[in-house]
């Protein structure tokens, strides 16, 4: 099924792909350093990149003079283009709820992402859930359908969560002497959380035991009849099989321990901690189990578990050798990721290139897809923000996003193209007015 | 370095002097109300400005802060927050906004400011000397209808506050600085939706919403019931200047008093430019003096703002658009036309999270068209003035009090790092809640 998609998209590709050179800026590489000098795209993909470059033929160039190119912001934890409710809380464990599957590709929160210089982004089920929904990295191909928008070949993960928010459908409002309008759910505490954690990786790896025996036994030429699928346990039995990343929502140093142990009983590694504002506290463990982590630049006290949380997070986690980035959570805050990395030179003093590794390669690292994106270099794919200023100041602004290749986000033409949409707006509720059946009065419809 | 601060804070105080005079020698200077100087000298005596110039000499027994390559701004204001009101947002109990009633004049949010929040230290590290602080969730999603609560006109008064202080006598700045009034909106208002435009909402009667002519009964309703306030207050008011004989004190029309007289501004939260203009219309006709709070869109607004002089609170910079159809860049270029319009404004975060922000949510409208030294003024100087305190704050002069950051640059830049806090006059601490966290586990083995 995967495939056949693929196969489509290769064969789109060369209908929109140009060659592009775009002169005269800033690079901003991150993982080879800062240049002025030019940038050559072919195909989509980054060709050249260098002081002098060879020009291609038939070629579109961008004077980007005085302008800065950095490689595609990446949100290592989203909910933009999530049609409806991103909870599936009912149940404790929903792991066989996907969040491909409601994928809204006319979401305008994608259009301003992308008017912030996000490229991609890992596209999360809520927190509702100690195991939550199956969870997907999209590009922001604004434009595209829902499929194409899906980052091909970017490993699928789930969501986990931890603390109060999977818990709190466990302590429903009014307390427990109340009468329940809403039934508590099992967890209402973390010790629940972990129990159900266990409990399902418990019946995950069972699950996959009869599926090895099974395949065991085909290997040895026997018939046997395959297992029942289980929709709840195939995504667990991918976590175990390392063929899934678990993205884990975490706040308190307590439970940021227990995942990694519980992780490590089961044999399997957790892929990123998202939040994990107390992350700073416990940095040498998460370091030793080789977790990512994905945090807030400087929000905290919204919440008791968010009361320790502090700027410093990201950057302490950094100098303890764990991989960190900054997301945003936030359809507001997805806009501006490149501030948000100034943040961690400003408290905690880490280097402009580690801080802006930390909303580009490092993402990309922790969703397995730094040799397609998170750099500009020759090879990949052709995901670039050029801003006007320095990025890594909030005087800067975006310009141009490139995706594969393609512009699609100009200011300009954004700016530019705004009386006309007005008027299209208006012409269509002109429209829809006329097609209204005409008031009979002051008073609204009986009902 | 830290430690240093403290230390000198010590001898001066073991020394028995002062520990609110200082010099600071030798930086670049920016007063706000007047171009930098170069390299000049800033005496500070007993918490007040005492001279500025390129050769101030330190009396006797003052400490002399070397400000070489530094600069120093006056501290910077923050015109709408609930700090010492709201520390957890998430945990009632720790929530003091957002009272019940419908008309609260006499509640202040002055007396319930707990000094010892942690996100006053929080804030004043990062150069925020003072603060509005608002009885209501300032969006308008406490107390006013909000969480199925009836509708709340009048929330109290709020108060202009230094972010340092034992107790809240000593952090206040003056008493009350804005009565806080939740004005009647037609129609849904502020949020990510936005107000229903009129021509949308006369359709909303096919899906079950309210009709308009519905809202707008509503809206006649609430500004009758406004209004009617106002009328009692006032005919209280005279009763009480004429001494009539069954005179009998009431505190919530008592509390109007100062607004009636026109010493007491009215903070109005308006989000558009018809509540805006209904806002006006209301305050001319009680001719009480108005401030307006997060508005989202200026448009027709805008001149009537400039015309009447009128000051303005915008809200978040770093906010969405108010709907779909709005331009990305909405919340980013509002600052930038309120100039453009000639209005008087100064910004407001309206979330204690994000106080901090403050000078990178005005950096933002830089990035959108508003110059810098605008901005730098919409968190100083303006916000002084607009609150009654331009005598006091928000600029470097003589005889003003010493609210002074010291900077490795410009306050806007996010990298810019604050050296030195000065809070009349006295020195602050560096420290927070999380820098002393970061001190603890950056060191652990």
């Amino acid at each position: 099924m995967r495939k056949s998609w693929i196969v489509t998209l290769a064969a789109l590709a060369p209908v929109y792909a140009q060659n592009i050179v775009i002169q005269n800026a800033t690079i901003m590489t991150v993982t080879k350093g800062t240049l002025e000098g030019s940038l050559v795209i072919k195909d989509g993909k980054i060709a050249e990149v260098g002081e002098k470059v060879m020009m291609p033929l038939n070629a579109t160039v961008i004077d980007a003079g005085g302008q800065y190119i950095i490689p595609g912001i990446i949100d290592c934890h989203s909910h933009i283009a999530v049609d409806g409710s991103v909870n599936e809380g009912s149940v404790a464990v929903s792991s066989m709820v996907n969040i491909k599957d409601v994928i809204n590709p006319e979401d305008i929160a994608i259009y301003r992402a992308l008017a912030g210089g996000v490229t991609a982004a890992n596209i999360l089920h809520g927190s509702a859930n100690p195991i939550g929904g199956q969870t997907i990295v999209l590009k922001m191909r604004w434009g595209r359908d829902a499929q194409g928008m899906i980052f091909e070949g970017a490993l699928p993960g789930i969501k986990f969560a931890l603390g109060e928010n999977p818990k709190r459908p466990g302590n429903p409002p009014g307390g427990r002497g109340a009468t329940q309008t809403v039934p508590a759910r099992y967890p209402a505490t973390r010790m629940g959380v972990e129990d159900t954690i266990r409990e399902a990786l418990n019946q995950a790896k069972a699950y996959k035991a009869e599926w090895d025996d099974y395949a065991a036994k085909v290997a040895r030429g026997e018939h046997p009849l395959p297992p029942r699928k289980d929709l709840k346990l195939e995504p667990l039995k991918e976590v175990l099989e390392g063929k899934r990343y678990v993205h884990a929502h975490c706040y308190r140093e307590d439970e940021i321990l227990m995942l990694l142990r519980v992780a490590d009983d089961y044999g399997f590694k957790i892929r990123t901690l998202q939040h994990v504002l107390e992350g700073y506290k416990v940095a040498q463990e998460i370091a030793a189990s080789g977790t990512g982590a994905s945090t807030f630049s400087d929000w905290w006290a919204f919440k008791i578990e968010a009361y320790d949380a502090i700027p410093y997070n990201a950057a302490l986690m950094q100098k303890k050798g764990i991989v960190v980035s900054l997301n945003s959570d936030d359809d507001e805050l997805i806009r501006h990721l490149n501030t948000e990395a100034a943040k961690a030179m400003k408290y905690g003093g880490v280097s402009e290139t580690d801080a802006l590794a930390m909303v580009t390669i490092n993402p990309a690292k922790q969703l397995g897809i730094d040799s397609r994106v998170g750099s500009i270099e020759a090879g990949k794919d052709a995901d670039l923000v050029i801003y006007d200023k320095y990025p890594l100041s909030d005087y800067a602004k975006v310009l141009k996003v490139l995706i594969d290749g393609r512009v699609y986000f100009d200011r300009n033409n954004d700016v530019n193209g705004r009386p006309a949409k007005a008027l299209e707006k208006q012409k269509l509720l002109d429209k829809e007015k006329q097609s209204q059946p005409k008031p009979t009065g002051g008073r609204g419809p009986v009902q | 370095m830290k430690l240093l601060g403290i230390l000198i804070g010590c001898a001066i105080a073991a020394g028995g002097a002062s520990n609110d005079s200082v010099l600071i020698r030798g930086a670049d200077i920016y007063p706000v109300s007047s171009e930098p100087v170069k390299a000049a000298s800033i005496l500070v005596l007993d918490g007040k400005i005492s001279e500025i110039g390129l050769k101030v000499v330190a009396p006797k027994g003052v400490r002399v802060l070397d400000g070489k390559g530094l600069r120093v701004y006056p501290g910077m204001i923050d015109s709408g927050t609930n700090l010492g009101l709201s520390e957890i947002e998430l945990i009632r109990e720790t929530v003091d906004t957002g009272e019940l009633g419908e008309f609260m004049p006499q509640l202040r949010a002055l007396a319930s400011v707990n000094p010892d929040s942690e996100h006053f230290a929080v804030v004043r590290i990062a150069g925020i000397t003072s603060a509005m602080t608002f009885p209501a969730g300032a969006g308008n999603d406490e107390g006013g209808g909000g969480r199925g609560r009836p509708p709340q006109y009048i929330s109290g008064q709020a108060a202009l506050i230094h972010t340092f202080g034992r107790t809240w006598e000593e952090m206040a700045i003056s008493g009350p600085a804005a009565m806080y009034v939740q004005f009647p909106a037609l129609g849904p208002t502020g949020g990510r939706g936005g107000p229903v435009p009129e021509n949308v909402a006369g359709l909303a009667g096919e899906t079950g919403a309210r009709t308009f002519t519905e809202m707008m009964r509503t809206y006649q309703q609430e500004m009758a019931k406004l209004t009617d306030f106002f009328e009692e207050a006032r005919r209280y008011q005279k009763a009480k200047t004429a001494s009539l004989a069954g005179f009998v004190r009431d505190l919530k029309y008592e509390a109007m008093l100062p607004v009636l007289e026109g010493k007491l501004p009215v903070a109005i939260a308006a989000a558009t430019p018809r509540a805006i203009h209904d806002a006006i219309k209301f305050a001319e006709k009680e001719n009480v003096k108005i401030v307006i709070v997060q508005p989202r869109e200026l448009g027709s607004a805008a001149a009537e703002l400039k015309a009447k002089n009128i000051p303005v609170i915008l809200g978040r910079v770093l906010a969405l658009p108010r709907g779909q159809d709005e331009p990305y860049d909405e919340a980013f270029t509002l600052p930038a036309e309120a100039y453009k319009a000639g209005i008087k404004f100064a910004f407001g975060t309206f979330e204690n999270q994000f106080v901090r922000n403050l000078p990178y949510q005005a950096a933002t409208a830089v990035a959108f068209g508003l110059p810098q030294d605008e901005a730098l003024k919409a968190i100083t100087i303006n916000p002084a003035q607009i609150w009654g305190a331009g005598d006091r704050l928000g600029s470097i002069e003589t005889d003003k009090l010493a609210d002074l950051i010291v900077t490795t640059g410009d306050p806007l830049e996010i990298q810019t790092q604050v050296k030195h806090v000065f809070i009349r006059g006295q020195e602050i601490e560096l420290s927070s809640k999380q820098t002393r966290l970061y001190d603890k586990y950056l060191n652990r083995q």
